[in-house]
């Protein structure tokens, strides 16, 4: 075990799943001999080589579709998406061509691939280098959604991405990668796909959460115990498929449910989640499921005190906890 | 109609005790006007209508003690105080705003009224998990009624009913008769009487306890030479009463000695928190006065800021409304250290409790004349008491603690013509 931040253990997934299989390589903007804007691959290209490690143009329907071609011809590729703003040009690519790729053709090709994306605000990065695009591409039967909060998850659910055979949309919390440090433990550690964890155990209330929220989640709720308020936190870490019995076992415990996202509110992952605990485990609840989301608005806004406003953070969290305690 | 409820007569006060309606139904009451009368255990306290119009009903008689926020009293809004949008419509000439249109199927509510029409509702409406509850607890109405709601207006919630169950199964029996029963069987019938707890013997023992069960107490004495004081006394207590009109007692100079023991040891003056000993600016003393049944101790504040003179006055003026029942809020609180004075009756060690959250409450106890032994081993008769100090050892230690007292006993043993009264 040692302490590593979120991005070191992105970094050291790629490296060992490279290692352990040659048909894994890296494909992107930037990626080989810069290493990534983020640094995320940095070191890679030395090691493996151009030929693992590609420099892709800045096309990104180009990025996905090499990934899903050479996919299909046995290779596990991991596409980056230099920021997850970017991804719309590879809309039609991930949505019409990899998501659909098992069932057109009655499960005789599977697409092994994993796209990489920074995603989320709260680094000045305004409107093309901050928003959350989990719910729309949650909404696309047949892709897999990760979205890990601590760098063992980020790590362990990478390793699980690069194995599984369909393609997994791999979401990195840029705010995460250099602020949240965590253990992450020797040897492979893989994390399964379609697994929630409860990263604080608690009985008055649940907060629900994934990414960048779980860390101020799991601040929110030390706050909360010193008032006297127990507060469990679910971090989902896989958005789809997504764990249902564990949103359940949550919300029958507290009977309570706050859950916080980032993304927009409308048609959100808290919507989904809210909708889960109302058809299967209404007679547990002692409250409305409440939400705390980012406002609809287009996108978030690059004035500081703007940018504040958008992003849910502990004192918003808190506040609204405490009226679903108090409720 | 709006509704009266039981006001927070001071910061740790949770019920009052309704001694004396002002007004019966059917009265006529002024906005802030007085209402009822109210006992707490710290003082008694007039409470003023919150609006004009007439007392419609008396919710709790007078002798019950009810909690702060219970409704005792509901007032009907009198149609001159607060103009129903009937009565522009009469006039017919003032143009009438656009908003006002949709008033009269609202009826003017007072906020009052709003408030405890919203808790009603929300006091019945049970949440899925609530009533899952009351059915695998087989919990009645008449029970679901004695529940008090935690949640917003007054909400009943899952934490309520699980507390309500957690506290019903705790006797065997599950039967609450049966409980009170045995509780109230006397030894030998007929033997004993129960005196009711009055509000004041309800407050003392609830801090008394607090007390002893937070503070890890601890005592020391110090015997302090007073025979200048008393001669001093002696000597300008009658030309004292009359220029001033109060006695010059030894409380006064006591506390005067006290404040500047204080000065000289201000972790003395100061509480106790989990975040760090809090070291009070002002100093504070609470000069305990025992009243027909029970004890109050009201606060001479800034006592560092006055003379003697000035300490005497405000200490006979705090006890005189103390035994007339006269004591506002501010005069109970905010006490930041305890001057106690069982010497009056005769006592010569005293070991008193410490008001949280002080840290410290000081004895004085009796002046008596003793043979003692004086420097160059001459023995002469003097006047001496015991200062007995209780200190809470979470904030200061022993040596501190001695410190102060020999700082109180030095000030009280040097005492001349020169110290100044003024």
């Amino acid at each position: 075990m040692a302490v590593k931040t979120y991005i070191e253990a992105i970094r050291e997934g790629m490296d060992e799943e490279m290692a352990r299989d040659p048909s894994v390589f890296l494909i992107g903007e930037d990626v080989g001999q810069r290493g990534g804007v983020f640094l995320a691959s940095d070191g890679l290209y030395k090691k493996y080589g151009e030929d693992r490690v590609i420099d892709s143009p800045l096309a990104e329907s180009c990025i996905v579709g090499v990934a899903i071609g050479a996919a299909v011809n046995g290779m596990r590729p991991i596409a980056e998406i230099q920021f997850a703003d970017f991804i719309a040009p590879a809309m039609n690519q991930i949505i019409e061509e990899a998501a659909r790729f098992c069932y057109r053709t009655a499960g005789d090709f599977n697409l092994p691939m994993v796209i990489r994306a920074p995603w989320g605000g709260g680094v000045h990065g305004a409107l093309y280098h901050s928003q959350s695009i989990e719910a729309t591409f949650s909404h696309i039967p047949g892709l897999k959604v990760v979205a890990p909060g601590t760098p063992a998850d980020a790590k362990g659910l990478l390793k699980a991405a690069v194995r599984d055979p369909d393609p997994v949309l791999f979401l990195e919390h840029k705010r995460a990668y250099r602020l949240v440090k965590g253990e992450v433990p020797d040897g492979d550690g893989v994390v399964p796909i379609g697994k929630a964890e409860i990263k604080r155990e608690g009985k008055d209330l649940s907060l629900i959460a994934y990414g960048l929220m779980l860390t101020y989640c799991l601040e929110v709720a030390e706050k909360l115990a010193a008032d006297g308020v127990s507060a469990e936190v679910l971090d989902l870490r896989t958005i789809k498929p997504i764990d249902q019995a564990a949103i359940l076992a949550t919300a029958k415990k507290t009977g309570k449910v706050l859950v916080v996202h980032e993304d927009n509110r409308f048609a959100g992952i808290a919507a989904e989640v809210s909708a889960i605990i109302m058809e299967n485990a209404f007679d547990a609840l002692d409250a409305p499921v409440m939400r705390l989301t980012g406002p609809d608005v287009p996108a978030m806004p690059f004035n500081h005190v703007l940018e504040d406003a958008f992003m849910p953070n502990a004192e918003k969290i808190l506040a609204k906890a405490k009226e679903l305690a108090a409720y | 109609m709006a509704s009266v409820k039981m006001p927070q007569l001071g910061e740790s006060i949770t019920e009052g005790t309704i001694s004396k309606w002002l007004k019966q139904p059917g009265d006529q009451v002024k906005k802030y006007e007085g209402l009822v009368e109210v006992i707490t255990d710290k003082v008694n306290a007039e409470i003023p209508a919150p609006l004009a119009g007439v007392l419609k009903e008396i919710k709790v008689k007078e002798g019950t003690t009810v909690t702060v926020g219970t409704e005792i009293a509901v007032i009907e809004e009198s149609v001159a105080a607060a103009p129903t949008p009937t009565i522009p419509r009469e006039r017919g000439r003032e143009p009438q705003p656009v908003a006002q249109e949709s008033a009269p199927a609202v009826a003017a509510p007072m906020p009052g009224e709003a408030l405890g029409g919203g808790s009603t509702e929300s006091r019945t409406r049970l949440s899925p998990a609530v009533r899952a509850l009351i059915e695998e607890h087989h919990i009645t109405d008449a029970e679901l009624g004695r529940i008090q709601g935690s949640g917003v207006g007054g909400r009943i919630s899952k934490k309520d009913i699980e507390d309500f169950v957690g506290r019903r199964a705790q006797p065997v029996a599950a039967n609450g008769e049966q409980r009170q029963a045995v509780a109230e069987a006397p030894a030998v019938p007929g033997a004993e009487t129960t005196v009711p707890l009055t509000p004041m013997r309800r407050a003392i023992a609830s801090n008394m306890l607090k007390s002893k069960q937070t503070i890890p107490h601890a005592w020391t004495v110090a015997e302090v030479d007073m025979t200048n004081v008393v001669r001093f006394r002696q000597q300008v207590k009658d030309s004292f009463k009359q220029r001033e009109g109060v006695d010059l007692t030894f409380v006064p100079i006591i506390v005067k000695a006290v404040v500047e023991g204080l000065k000289a040891v201000p972790v003395l003056n100061a509480s106790w928190s989990d975040d760090g000993v809090v070291l009070h600016k002002d100093i504070n003393i609470g000069v305990a006065v025992s009243v027909e049944d029970g004890l109050i101790v009201p606060v001479v504040h800034q006592a560092d800021r006055m003379s003697i003179a000035g300490l005497a006055k405000s200490i006979d003026d705090l006890a005189r409304r103390a035994r007339a029942t006269k004591l506002t809020i501010p005069d109970v609180q905010a006490a930041t250290f305890t001057v106690n004075n069982p010497g009056t009756f005769g006592t010569i060690l005293s070991y008193s409790i410490i008001a949280p959250p002080q840290a410290g409450i000081l004895a004085m106890d009796a002046i008596v004349k003793r043979p003692v032994v004086l420097d160059g081993d001459a023995i002469a008769i003097r006047s001496m008491m015991n200062l007995c100090l209780s200190f809470d050892h979470r904030v200061l230690d022993g040596v501190s603690a001695a410190r102060f007292l020999q700082g109180v006993r030095r000030w009280l043993e040097g005492f001349s013509e020169q110290v100044p009264l003024y």
